[in-house]
């Protein structure tokens, strides 16, 4: 088979975690489009779901930092943070030992990917999984860029990662569904968690949207930095599923939310043959 | 070197849950495993989170210190700021703040 599911979606603690601090008509909204993309995701009857996140030394710190890192376990836990904090009990969630393996070893022709056969989700990936796999029911298979500690990989790895990942699930015969996971511009975990560049992501949307590789592999991290903040350094998992999908992207919902920190965000993209 | 030490405590205490346990019972003496500066082990020590975010330290590794220290999200947030007009700017890091100190662009 091959994907059967392509998408993006914003992943902020707030959005679970400080849910009652956004006003219900800017926080509903977010969150039927986060249920309309659960409904074609089901709709699309996965085997497994690749989900591309951006995490916070959760599992990987400078002591040895992967650009690239895919999960290889039949099962996950999560949230490490505080359930309370984050407003997500913990949880297993199923894994596909098997299906990550055959997944890496064709990933790997290209691109090098470290593995982990331990994997600990923070927000990244639950909160997206909250709204997507709310049974967590789905085998998820973990992928992690690393967009926190620089020297980070450039945008161009981010692509051929992403290339290298749909060779490889047009490979295994299951279906495949694909997320990625991140903010665009945004300031987290500072004094001006809140700031949003509006401006800034629906021009990088609409890259995105018409899949424009040129446009998304123009940006310098030192631009990003000063117009989209270091969150905007997770514009690599947004481009990585780009680069598997090959289709046009249709923005499902984008809406600024300061006490989410982030522009909230939901997109589909069609999968090109 | 002695950022990478902090950030590492920081890592190691988010993890585990027996580093949180020592860091209640004894936190000086938790700290003497790290190679840290006087100002780095009396700021772990104190949990003043605002010289901490102002050594550099990642924003997403200090977040859920402040979280485990139980502080809720606009004391966190006002704790950088008075951090910033204490000691100054963020030393090192992609974490610097770009606001000013009175402007609360989420509200709080």
């Amino acid at each position: 088979m091959s994907l059967v599911f392509a998408g993006i979606c914003s992943h902020a603690p707030g959005i679970t975690g400080r849910a009652d601090m956004a006003a219900a008509d800017v926080r509903e909204p977010l969150y039927a489009a986060f249920r309309g993309m659960q409904q074609q995701l089901e709709a699309a009857r996965p085997d497994a779901l690749i989900i591309i996140a951006a995490e916070h030394f959760a599992n990987f710190f400078m002591n040895n930092m992967p650009s690239f890192a895919i999960g290889m376990s039949d099962e996950y836990h999560g949230p490490i943070e505080d359930p309370g904090w984050l407003r997500i009990a913990r949880t297993a969630v199923p894994g596909n030992a098997q299906l990550s393996r055959e997944l890496i070893q064709e990933i790997m022709q290209t691109v090098d990917v470290a593995y982990a056969e331990e994997w600990k989700f923070d927000h990244g990936i639950m909160v997206p999984l909250h709204f997507l796999t709310p049974r967590f029911d789905v085998p998820v298979i973990p992928v992690n860029i690393n967009c926190q500690g620089p020297p980070l990989a450039p945008l161009h790895r981010a692509w051929a990662f992403g290339e290298a990942l749909r060779r490889a699930a047009d490979r295994v015969p299951q279906r495949i569904a694909l997320v990625g996971t991140g903010g665009i511009s945004h300031w987290p975990a500072t004094p001006d968690s809140g700031r949003i560049n509006e401006a800034w992501d629906r021009d990088f949307l609409a890259r995105w949207s018409r899949n424009d590789r040129e446009a998304m592999l123009s940006y310098s991290d030192r631009d990003t930095y000063r117009d989209a903040g270091q969150g905007g350094f997770e514009i690599r998992t947004f481009i990585s599923v780009a680069a598997a999908a090959r289709g046009k992207g249709e923005l499902r919902h984008y809406a600024p939310i300061p006490i989410f920190a982030v522009g909230c965000t939901v997109a589909t993209m069609d999968v090109a043959p | 070197m002695s950022l990478y030490q902090l950030q590492k405590f920081l890592f190691d205490l988010n993890r585990d849950p027996s580093v949180q346990a020592e860091y209640r019972k004894d936190a000086a003496a938790l700290v003497q495993r790290y190679h840290l500066s006087e100002e780095e082990r009396d700021a772990i020590v104190r949990g003043d989170v605002g010289l901490i975010y102002v050594l550099g330290a990642n924003g997403q590794l200090l977040m859920h210190f402040a979280a485990f220290l139980g502080m809720p999200w606009p004391a966190y947030i006002q704790s950088m700021r008075d951090g910033i007009v204490k000691h100054g700017p963020v030393r090192a890091g992609i974490y610097a703040m770009t606001t000013t100190v009175d402007e609360k662009v989420a509200g709080v």
